[in-house]
Formats: C-alpha cells, sequence, structure tokens
C-alpha cells in the first residue's frame, strides 16, 4: 500500500510539473554564481583567468548548454562541439605554443576544467577531459615533432577526436595488468587485445594506446602508441550502456593485428607506464576542479526547487533540515575548493603533490554522491524523475569514486603516504 | 579608412539578480559579477567587422569608470579592439557622469583621436537611458544613425538600417557620424584564448576626465532608487466559464 501511494504522488508530482515547467527547471545557476567572489580576488587566479572563464562560459551557454537536454537522449557530436572549443583555443590551454597550444600554467588548465563544471551534465565534460587530460598529455611531452604534427595538433584545433586506452576487461584502475600486446615486425607494430570503458570510443579518429611491448617487469614492459582509429582490425565492439554520463559514448574495442609504424610510439619503449603515471596527478586534480561548479549548480538548483515547492502550507526550503542541510553541502564544497587551490598552488610551485591531489578526488568523489543523494531527496517525486536536473547529477556524477582510479585507489596512495599501508607481495 | 571609437561600458551582468540598497541610494554593486554592456559588444563587433572588410583602418576602444572598468577594455581588446583609452572616473563619482558628461568625453576624444565615426551600444542595460550616442552627436555636430541593425560603408557615405516604431527606416550619412547599435546589427564573437592572451599587449592609455577638459558634475540628482512593485501569483481556472465569472468579477470585462 505504502508503495502504491509514494509511486502515486511521484506520478502527480510529475505530472503537475511537466505541464506548468516551472521556472526551477530552467537555469538559474548563473543567477547565484554571482555571489561568490571575484575570481581573480582566489589565490590561484588572475584576471587572466577571469577573462578565460568567462569566454568558456558564452560557449557553454550559447553553443553547447541548450543542446544537453537533446544530445543525452542519444550521443552528443564530440566533433561539432570540439570544433568550437579548439578554434576558441581551450582545448590546448596548457600545451605548447609550437603546436598550436597556449602555452600557459596548469592554473589556466584549472579555470578551464572549474568552468566546463557549468556544462549541464557529466559526459561532456568528461568528453573534453579525455581529450585535453587524458589521451594528450604524454603525447605532447614526450612525443616526436612528427607525432605532433599528426595527431597533437589537430586534436587542440579540434579536428580530431581523441580517446585513451588504457582500461581493459582485466585491467582498469590496476594498470600494470593490462594484457594487449604490440609486438614489432619489421618497421611496424602489430597490436592484438582490446580495451574496454573506452569514452570517446565510437566517434574517435586516433587512441592513445596502452600496450605491452615486451615481456619484462609490468612497470618497464610498456609503450604508449597513437593509433589510428580507421585501422584494419579495429573492431568497435559495442556501445555500452550505462546508467549515467548518457550521452557520453563509451564504448569495448577489439584490437586484432591492428598494423601500425613503429614511429606512433610516444617517446621511449617501455616507458609507457610511467608516462601515464605521470600524468594522473593533474587527472586528479583536474577531476576535483570539473566537480566544483556541478556540486554548486545541483546545491543552487535544490535551493531554487525548494523554494518554489510548497508543502504544508510552506515552501520546503523554509523546513530548518533543509536550509541547514545546504547550507552544510556549501561548506563542504567550499572546503574541496580551497583543498584543490592549495594543491593547485603547491604543484605550481613544482611540488610532488601526489597524496594532495589524491585526496581531493577522492572528496569530489565522496561528496558528489553525498550531495546530489541529499539534494535529490529534497525534490520528492521530481527528483526521481529522468528529466530533472537534479536526477542527471545523481547518475553522472557517482562516476567520479569509479573513473580515474577509484575512490580507493586513491585511498592506498593517501595510506601508502601515511605509511599506513600493508607490505605486500 | 575610417578611425573607429568604440564605447563599452561596465555594467552589471545581465544573469545577476539586482539588489536595491537598503538606503534606497541606489543598487548594490560590491562583490557583484561585472560584465560588458551587451549593446557595447554589438558595437565593437560591428567595428572590428568592418576592419576585417578593410573599411576601418584603426579600432579604439574608450571605457569610462573606475579601475576595474580595464577589464572591460581588456575583453574589448580580445575581441579585436586595437588599443584602449580609460577614462578613469573614481568609483564614488561614477553616479555623477551621466550621459551628458560621457558624451562630452566621447567628443573630445574623436577629435583628438581624428575618429571619423563612433559606434556606441544604443544604450546600457544599467541605467538604460539611450542617450549617449545622440548627444554625442550633438556635442560634436555629426551626423547620426541611432538604432541601427544594419550598417554599410561606402567611400565617406554611411548607410544606416534603423529599426524604428513602424519597421525600418533606412537613412544615409556623411561621415564623420555617430552610430548606435541595436541589438539585432550582428552576434558578437566571443574572445578567443589566444586573443585574450595576446590583448596583454595592446596598449591602454589612461587619462582623467580633466585631461579632456570635461567636468563631472551632472545637473540631475537620484532621488530614490526603488525595486519594481512584485507581481502577484496568478490562478488556475478549471473551466471557460469560470473565467468569464472571474474577469467580471475583477472588473475587467
Amino acid at each position: 500500500m505504502l508503495a502504491i501511494g509514494v509511486l502515486r504522488c511521484v506520478l502527480n508530482t510529475s505530472r503537475s510539473k511537466l505541464v506548468a515547467k516551472p521556472s526551477c527547471l530552467r537555469t538559474t545557476s548563473k543567477l547565484l554564481h554571482s555571489a561568490s567572489f571575484d575570481l581573480a580576488e582566489e589565490s590561484i587566479f588572475t584576471t587572466d583567468h577571469e577573462q578565460l572563464r568567462s569566454s568558456l562560459n558564452k560557449i557553454i551557454e550559447s553553443e553547447i548548454n541548450p543542446f544537453v537536454d537533446a544530445w543525452e537522449e542519444g550521443i552528443f557530436p564530440a566533433h561539432t562541439v570540439f570544433k568550437t572549443l579548439g578554434t576558441a583555443g581551450f582545448l590546448g590551454v596548457s600545451k605548447p605554443t609550437e603546436h598550436g597550444g597556449l602555452g600557459l600554467d596548469y592554473s589556466f588548465s584549472i579555470a578551464a576544467a572549474e568552468e566546463l563544471g557549468t556544462i549541464r551534465c557529466g559526459a561532456i565534460p568528461m568528453a573534453i577531459g579525455v581529450q585535453t587530460d587524458m589521451a594528450t598529455p604524454a603525447l605532447a611531452r614526450f612525443g616526436s615533432h612528427e607525432l605532433k604534427e599528426l595527431f597533437l595538433e589537430p586534436s587542440i584545433k579540434g579536428d580530431m577526436v581523441a580517446c585513451l586506452g588504457v582500461s581493459e576487461t582485466g585491467a582498469g584502475s590496476d594498470v600494470a595488468s593490462i594484457s594487449t600486446t604490440a609486438t614489432p615486425d619489421g618497421d611496424d607494430l602489430i597490436i592484438n587485445g582490446g580495451k574496454m570503458w573506452t569514452t570517446n570510443g565510437t566517434q574517435a579518429d586516433w587512441m592513445c594506446c596502452l600496450a605491452n611491448t615486451s615481456t619484462g617487469a609490468a612497470h618497464a614492459n610498456k609503450s604508449l602508441i597513437c593509433v589510428p582509429m580507421d585501422t584494419p582490425g579495429i573492431i568497435v565492439a559495442k556501445t555500452i550502456k550505462k546508467i549515467g554520463m548518457l550521452c557520453s559514448d563509451t564504448a569495448q574495442i577489439f584490437m586484432e593485428d591492428v598494423r601500425v609504424p613503429k614511429s606512433y610510439m610516444i617517446g621511449e619503449e617501455g616507458q609507457g607506464f610511467t608516462y601515464q603515471m605521470l600524468q594522473f596527478q593533474e587527472e586528479r586534480m583536474f577531476a576535483a576542479a570539473a566537480a566544483l561548479r556541478p556540486l554548486e549548480i545541483a546545491i543552487e538548483e535544490t535551493i531554487a526547487y525548494t523554494r518554489d515547492r510548497k508543502i504544508f502550507g510552506t515552501s520546503v526550503l523554509d523546513n530548518q533540515v533543509v536550509h541547514f542541510r545546504l547550507a552544510e553541502l556549501q561548506t563542504e564544497v567550499e572546503a574541496l575548493r580551497s583543498m584543490l587551490y592549495r594543491t593547485v598552488g603547491l604543484y605550481l610551485k613544482g611540488h610532488d603533490v601526489t597524496k594532495l591531489a589524491s585526496m581531493c578526488k577522492l572528496k569530489a568523489g565522496r561528496l558528489a554522491r553525498e550531495a546530489t543523494d541529499a539534494c535529490l531527496q529534497y525534490w520528492g517525486g521530481m527528483g526521481f524523475v529522468s528529466e530533472s536536473i537534479i536526477s542527471r547529477y545523481y547518475r553522472d556524477f557517482r562516476l567520479i569514486s569509479i573513473g580515474g582510479g577509484a575512490d580507493e585507489v586513491m585511498l592506498s596512495i593517501i595510506c601508502k603516504h601515511l605509511g599506513t599501508l600493508p607490505g605486500r607481495r | 579608412m575610417a578611425r573607429v571609437l568604440v564605447g563599452v561600458k561596465r555594467v552589471i551582468d545581465y544573469a545577476v539578480k539586482i539588489r536595491v540598497k537598503p538606503d534606497k541610494s541606489g543598487v548594490v554593486t560590491e562583490g557583484v559579477k561585472h560584465s560588458m554592456n551587451p549593446f557595447d559588444e554589438i558595437a565593437v563587433e560591428e567595428a572590428i567587422r568592418l576592419k576585417e572588410k578593410k573599411l576601418a583602418s584603426e579600432i579604439v576602444a574608450v571605457t569610462c569608470g573606475p579601475t576595474q572598468n580595464q577589464e572591460t577594455l581588456r575583453t574589448a581588446l580580445a575581441m579585436g579592439a586595437d588599443r584602449g583609452i580609460h577614462v578613469e572616473i573614481p568609483a564614488d563619482q561614477c553616479a555623477k557622469a551621466g550621459p551628458l558628461q560621457i558624451s562630452k568625453i566621447f567628443a573630445k576624444l574623436a577629435e583628438q583621436e581624428k575618429a571619423d565615426l563612433i559606434i556606441l551600444g544604443k544604450q546600457a542595460i544599467d541605467g538604460d537611458n539611450n542617450q549617449t550616442a545622440q548627444m554625442t552627436a550633438a556635442v560634436l555636430d555629426w551626423a547620426q544613425g541611432t538604432f541601427a541593425s544594419e550598417l554599410k560603408l561606402e567611400g565617406d557615405e554611411l548607410t544606416v538600417v534603423r529599426e524604428v516604431d513602424g519597421g525600418l527606416e533606412t537613412v544615409k550619412l556623411k561621415m564623420p557620424a555617430v552610430v548606435s547599435a541595436d541589438l539585432r546589427l550582428n552576434e558578437p564573437r566571443y574572445a578567443t584564448l589566444p586573443n585574450i592572451m595576446k590583448a596583454k599587449k595592446k596598449k591602454v592609455a589612461k587619462i582623467s576626465p580633466k585631461d579632456l577638459g570635461v567636468e563631472i558634475a551632472s545637473s540631475i540628482e537620484v532621488v530614490e532608487v526603488t525595486d519594481p512593485p512584485q507581481r502577484e501569483a496568478g490562478i488556475k481556472v478549471e473551466s471557460t466559464e469560470e473565467l468569464v465569472s472571474k474577469l467580471k468579477e475583477s472588473g475587467l470585462v
């Protein structure tokens, strides 16, 4: 009986809301954003960062956000979106200038990542993050000039979409156990194996592929290779259906006798694992930065919705449990922001921030789960409806705790730094 | 080729919810996001398009206001203006600088810079005055084409399509002239990241109204600023009959 009652309540609320299209379903985020500090006053930012963000915001509000709802029904057009961003310079913020990048320091990448969080879904910022901070940093740092001309420049311009081929069916957070191989054959490499959870996989023009190039120790036998996705032998086996990140394409990819020139290898043979690990600090800071605005938007949208929604003669927001809880969540978000800015500040001074960056990533994942769940609760029936922004955030940002090294991997790294990790092997 | 002067005003961002100060002397501006007046963005864009068509030789962006106005100038430079002039007016005096004072500044600068064309936004979204372009033309005794939705420059003749109440009006002006940009004149571009960085190297001159011989003292005094009356919530009616009876009740039919 109770269940039926709840369901009816869900249907009733949703029906009336669907017809009325209340203002709370529209963008209110910009409105409240203005209440926070001037960006240039923050410790790691200047007026340059502020200009970057305001320009990126304009692109997002006019070229991306109006289409997100429609794209969420299928797959977002990566080439179109990347071309827009690439033309405006946002895919090469900290990439070398001789290959079309802007050569700015990492604080600018963080400013861009934070602004990408104003995109009203998790899928598109993630796809952009793969292009800018996961598939290309090693190529930019260690690739040969020719290889950068072939793959990096078009990726910065937005003419090419990149994907990262690291995870496999048997290896994700545990990168060392991948089984894909690349065997030398004359001037070529023959790649065999498969990749899993490949973001941008069905749309990508090339893959930054991690493969075993020898049989030595797991940390010294891997290489990163640029693989054009139209090479014979590459089969996009399937598009994986997920509970969130709906408009991002996630593919399983098989590779059977895929032949690429040896010159497509990034940097030195056997250094793939090291190259991959080097950029993990940045990937983790990026993940935390890109989570800040979505968490704030979740809170802002919840304030707007609960202020509008009347219950027992008063607004939902006027219940102390609601406005107190939201205040507490916003406090948590600001704490995460402070930790991130501190981490970035130390990183810019040249310090190894592996511990702090892992803590940022861990906290972002944990808080994303806590905040989106708490907010969804106050939306009642509307929170359970697919079309509400809070349900999308609840689904999308669950991934932060899993992707890019799961919470448990972050915890292990932190324990290693604390000296509390029991010895293994 | 024409030398173009464009005016860029720093205003509270269009998306910000405006709050009136408790003492009713104005609106809260501290800690509030500001950006370039949207109509001024259109003016800057039009100037850049003239330059791209090789009809303009140089674009000088001008802003009047406190130190923070430099950000607005930099946005104009990042979009494509060649250099900037910052007429510094301290924050506490800005309220006194009305359209007349600003138009005198523009007029003086136009003479100093030997400008042939001034493009301004038709109004700023803060005061909604819609006077600066007209007054500037009057002070200079130049031709004016206000509320432009289309602009064509041939030689020293300017064809301006104006949005007027009844439709569109086309006027021909002899340069030098003042044009004010309406909403449909163009769609302003985004400043790309490379251009934002390049803009840092562009020159910005800083001067005071005094340098131009303009007195910042308005004869207009703002008595009180208040919120517009709150709109009351509507009601839903079940049928046409009910609607009609409700309308009759309130004496509307």
